[in-house]
């Protein structure tokens, strides 16, 4: 059947990956091709990359990485940050990335969802949401969670699936740096909703997060973190062993 | 040298990569010379049946590889790409493919347990069916990266490996010179790259 995947996610910017990465036996490393390698010889099943730029400059520097990484990595590569036409589809996809991840680009324009899924198939557009409780409801948050945009949640991601999104990450911003596990009420909800792969994130802090995660809601099909890889404090290799040892179906 | 064909679908910056990665000289494009030049050819495809099988047919690129194919070129297709060297499809209507293998391309929904997401997003395991040329270094169980629909049946004389989505899903397809993966070898990491490089290798 097919496997849970465990997916790493890097932030760049200016070419440099944020965060400087204290990795799996590599000190500080803040190239992404070199990461991106590292993860992907882990056991890493996909990388995400967010393009955190504002500038042309920054935006062009972005691409060439993009290039370098696909042309050394051959797993999937999903790719966010200011994609808010299709140009900017066509401007990633171009450089070897297979997906493309629109947050606040279908916020300011849902149109674009289904434009995009037209011209490049449902499976190459994902819907990520920032998503926090508001008063007892969700609500989806734009700009890199710093705008409360008042969209319920679960129906948002319902009509973006609808107009063609072939999958959808869920970033609870409750959970989110927090490292007490993944937001599984949330999850839940979205996976009863939708019939295309979910990928939880925010929350992991230990490996029993993604046991209860996978165990908790079946549906769901990947799970996705940041600095617990980054840091060393998860290797993505211990982690394939634990989930399969607790009967998870991974790819190791 | 190996044509990887250019007719206007799909992404091919991760094919031609996966060739250089491992030192194959592999050209895009679509100019005959070209492709009859060629020691082997690959055929990608992303997108909808029709629209290809069209693509394929008004540029006389399908006739051309009908030529090479019959003086024993090596051939390979990859996800869409591999259900064009099939009889026909059935994805929205029914569309005549290449035909350099027997069978036919239906859909998953239906076919597979209604609690499964269609399309198939995703690693899983290969069964191997038989021996065969194009996977002689992956062995039972290796994982590949699936992105499909649709999926070849009747085909039992290529079949070479299936994979478990509720129910066997065909996977790869051999018969003499013509080879197809339903999954992305090319975004298989290392196993993929076993594969595409037993491709190059194949005499």
């Amino acid at each position: 059947m097919i496997t849970k995947r465990i997916i790493p996610c890097l932030d760049v910017k200016d070419g440099k990956v944020v965060k400087g990465v204290n990795f799996q036996g590599l000190r500080d490393v803040d190239s992404p091709v070199k990461l991106a390698q590292a993860y992907s010889i882990g056991g890493a099943d996909e990388l995400v990359f967010y393009d955190i730029t504002a500038s042309a400059e920054g935006r062009a520097l972005f691409t060439d990485i993009l290039c370098e990484v696909a042309k050394t990595v051959f797993i999937p590569l999903t790719v966010g940050g200011g994609i808010r036409s299709t140009a900017d589809f066509e401007r990633v996809l171009s450089c070897g990335a297979d997906k493309v991840s629109i947050n606040s680009g279908a916020i300011q324009n849902p149109a674009i969802v289904g434009e995009a899924a037209k011209k490049y198939g449902d499976q190459c557009v994902v819907i990520s949401a920032d998503i926090r409780r508001v008063n007892g409801a969700f609500h989806v948050f734009a700009k890199g969670g710093r705008e409360d945009t008042g969209l319920e949640a679960i129906e948002w991601i319902k009509r973006c699936v609808g107009e063609g999104a072939g999958e959808v990450v869920v970033n609870s911003m409750d959970t989110d740096g927090v490292k007490k596990g993944f937001d599984i009420e949330l999850l839940k909800k979205v996976c009863e909703v939708v019939n295309v792969p979910v990928i939880a994130s925010g929350g992991a802090g230990c490996q029993q997060d993604f046991i209860d995660l996978f165990k908790e809601i079946p549906d769901i099909d990947a799970g996705l973190a940041a600095s617990v890889f980054h840091f060393g404090e998860i290797k993505i290799a211990d982690l394939k062993q634990t989930l399969h040892a607790n009967g998870i179906n991974v790819r190791r | 040298m190996i044509a990887v064909i250019d007719y206007g679908v799909g992404n091919l910056f991760s094919i031609k990569s996966s060739f250089a990665r491992i030192g194959a000289d592999a050209v895009v494009t679509s100019d005959k010379k070209i492709i009859q030049n060629a020691d082997r050819i690959l055929l990608p495809g992303v997108g909808a049946f029709e629209d290809a099988a069209r693509k394929l047919r008004e540029s006389g690129m399908a006739d051309l590889l009908c030529e090479e194919v019959k003086k024993g070129k090596y051939l390979m297709g990859i996800c869409l790409g591999m259900q064009l060297l099939f009889e026909k499809s059935f994805e929205y209507g029914e569309h005549e493919g290449l035909g350099f293998l027997k069978g036919e391309v239906v859909p998953m929904k239906g076919y597979v347990d209604n609690n499964l997401k269609v399309p198939q997003i995703g690693w899983n395991g290969l069964h191997m069916e038989r021996d065969s040329v194009l996977l002689k270094d992956c062995k039972e169980g290796d994982c590949v990266y699936f992105v499909h629909s649709y999926f070849a049946t009747k085909c039992k004389d290529s079949v070479i490996a299936t994979t478990e989505y509720s129910r066997p899903i065909t996977a790869a397809v051999e018969k003499d010179n013509v080879f197809g993966c339903q999954f992305h070898p090319e975004k298989s990491g290392e196993v993929g790259l076993k594969i595409m490089r037993a491709f190059c290798q194949a005499k």
